[in-house]
């Protein structure tokens, strides 16, 4: 009989992140699949239980804490012992967790604590003849496997965004206080704060409905036979101001940046989506000026709806996978673009 | 004495990103069709973390790098012939699967042991890099089993910024969701970081420092142990390449105003 267990940690304002929520929901689907087997939530925060009763009808029968000022931040030495307790107190055999960068930093750790195994970048949960299996991808989200472990216990991290978040209820959870010895040795890390860019020059938005993808061809030579920089970077940064989209990049155009030469200054290796970026979730895509074939064109593998603006109808990045392939000029496209969104 | 840092990358080598992939079955699992014959490279964020270290150890007297990386030996050194004209290093070879279908836990089981067995590594001065996820099998897992297995709790993943300040602590910046970091400050070494892109660029290949590499990286490549690596206990019960082929549909002869009209209608939801 399987044990399982959802971690969540309580943000700082006493609620739980989306993504905490669509571990709740993976956890408690997967108990249904699994006839026999028990279920409990594990939180970790400076107080939980506003939180606990947040998710109080989500079908666990236990609910275990950690909790005090120690654990408010995210730091590997008091999240990992105190996953670590929780995962003992439950006897947890499955322990699913959101694959958000606060567990990612500790799941495989605590696993290796618990002489279990984790794995990462879950994008579903099944369950096969009375087993639980997951889907994750290999090799950068080029290969995709469907895999299960005989180890326990099992620690699984869910990418966020593969799931639907939990909702019911609200109620009076009866949480259980879960001790945890913190020592100096577990302070020599303190969190000291956040740094992200001003409001207005945030380009990276995981919430959007919309990515849009800028690749290099922006910064080629246009038919004047110049490259036309600032125009780019001026259209592209209206596009993001008005459509609230999140704006990722092929690699070259990161790594030309990245060398230092004048070209689209807001981007940053975090904007970097494909082999060696992310793949973000959203449910629509724009890829512009992009090129390149399979390993580049990874970075919108999780995009539902795709379309391109390219001038070369043979794109590599669009044939195939995009659904639309506006074979254009997206310099004059995207000022249309703009001018449509501006009188909106 | 010197206060330098004892800076272990654990690093492996992975197919060139540009090469067409495709999984195939044998004997010990799931692999590549052709693995053997693919170029490989160092791990994207693996190099990252590598030229990370022997920047930093350029800047502390006795500071010194290992490079701690787990492959077949005909590859490594394949790839060692490039990688070792980058920046110095001592390696440290075992010779065994670089695959992706591996189990990172007993990766890491290896790498741990081949590090505890580094002759004179001081464990006060101890920095354990390497890449937050690798481009093989992705998981940013071997590291944090690595690090508990020597006992490592200050730990960092996504790493873009280590700052040494003058009381010996560190300022370190860590990705973490929306484009943001998270700022730690860490009492000093030891520490384990999972490096991403960091800010260096590669630096460019020095004949002079792949001489010296190499003087040392043949023998431990030549003495490499070989171990064994597979995914025991773990059941594939599919290992696929992405079926879905869109039916793309292209459009040649419509106006730049038609088609903004249209991905506006789109993109706000009315199309």
């Amino acid at each position: 009989m399987e044990t399982i267990l959802c971690l969540v940690h309580v943000e700082t304002d006493g609620t739980l992140a989306k993504a905490s929520l669509e571990a709740v929901n993976s956890a408690a689907t997967l108990a249904k699949s699994l006839p026999g087997s028990a279920f409990a939530v594990g939180l970790i925060g400076e107080l939980v239980q506003a939180a606990a009763n947040a998710i109080a009808t989500c079908g666990a029968a236990k609910f275990y804490a950690v909790s005090g000022a120690d654990f408010a931040s995210p730091r590997y030495a008091t999240d990992a012992a105190a996953a670590e307790a929780i995962c003992r107190a439950a006897n947890a055999t499955l322990i699913i967790a959101s694959g958000g960068s606060r567990w990612a930093r500790v799941g495989a750790g605590v696993a290796q604590r618990l002489k279990g195994r984790a794995d990462t970048h879950v994008t579903a949960i099944s369950v096969e003849n009375g087993a639980p299996r997951i889907s994750r991808w290999y090799y950068r989200q080029r290969i995709e496997t469907i895999l299960s472990r005989a180890q326990r216990p099992w620690l699984i991290l869910t990418d966020p965004g593969s799931a639907a978040a939990w909702s019911g209820a609200t109620g009076t959870a009866t949480v259980e206080s879960v001790k945890v010895a913190i020592t100096d040795a577990n302070r020599r890390t303190t969190v000291t704060g956040i740094r992200a860019p001003a409001a207005d020059a945030q380009t990276i938005r995981p919430e959007a409905e919309v990515l849009f993808v800028a690749g290099a061809g922006w910064t080629k030579k246009q038919a004047n036979g110049q490259p036309r920089l600032k125009e780019a970077e001026t259209l592209i940064l209206d596009f993001l101001k008005q459509s609230r989209a999140s704006l990722g990049s092929s690699k070259s155009l990161v790594d030309i940046s990245g060398e230092g030469q004048a070209v689209l200054s807001f981007l940053t290796h975090l904007n970097q989506i494909g082999q060696t970026g992310s793949t973000p979730r959203h449910a629509k895509g724009l890829a512009t000026c992009c090129h390149g074939e399979e390993p580049h064109s990874v970075g919108w593998r999780f995009i539902n709806e795709r379309r391109a603006i390219n001038l070369d109808a043979n794109c590599g990045w669009a044939r195939g996978k995009a659904d639309i392939l506006y074979v254009a000029d997206a310099f004059a496209v995207m000022a249309k673009v703009n001018a449509l969104l501006a009188t909106r | 004495m010197s206060n330098g840092y004892h800076i272990v990358v654990c690093g492996s080598i992975v197919p060139d990103p540009l090469q067409t992939l495709e999984p195939v079955s044998s004997p010990t699992g799931p692999a590549l069709k052709n693995e053997v014959m693919l170029p490989a490279v160092l791990d994207p964020w693996a190099g990252h973390a590598l030229y990370e270290a022997a920047n930093l150890a350029a800047k502390q007297p006795g500071g010194k790098v290992w490079l701690v990386t787990l492959g077949p030996k005909a590859k490594l050194q394949q790839v060692l012939m490039t990688v070792a004209q980058k920046v110095p290093f001592e390696l440290v070879a075992l010779d065994g699967s670089s695959g992706g279908f591996t189990d990172a836990f007993e990766t890491a089981a290896q790498l741990a042991a081949a590090i505890q067995a580094i002759p004179g590594l001081d464990r006060n001065r101890l920095l354990v890099f390497g890449g937050w996820e690798s481009a093989s099998r992705g998981a940013g897992a071997t590291l944090q089993a690595v690090g508990e297995i020597l006992g490592l709790t200050d730990q960092f993943q996504g790493v873009d910024q280590l700052t040494v300040e003058a009381d010996g602590s560190f300022t370190i910046l860590e990705r973490i969701e929306g484009g943001k970091h998270q700022v730690s400050k860490c009492a000093g070494a030891p520490a384990l970081l999972g490096w991403a892109t960091g800010n260096l660029p590669e630096p460019r290949n020095n004949p002079q420092v792949g001489m010296a590499n190499m003087r040392t990286a043949m023998p431990a490549l030549q003495r490499a142990k070989p171990v064994k690596v597979g995914a025991e206990g773990v059941t594939f019960a599919s290992v696929t390449l992405p079926k879905q082929q869109r039916n793309t549909q292209i459009i040649k002869d419509r106006s730049e105003d038609e088609i903004a009209r249209e991905i506006v209608e789109w993109i706000t939801g009315k199309h």
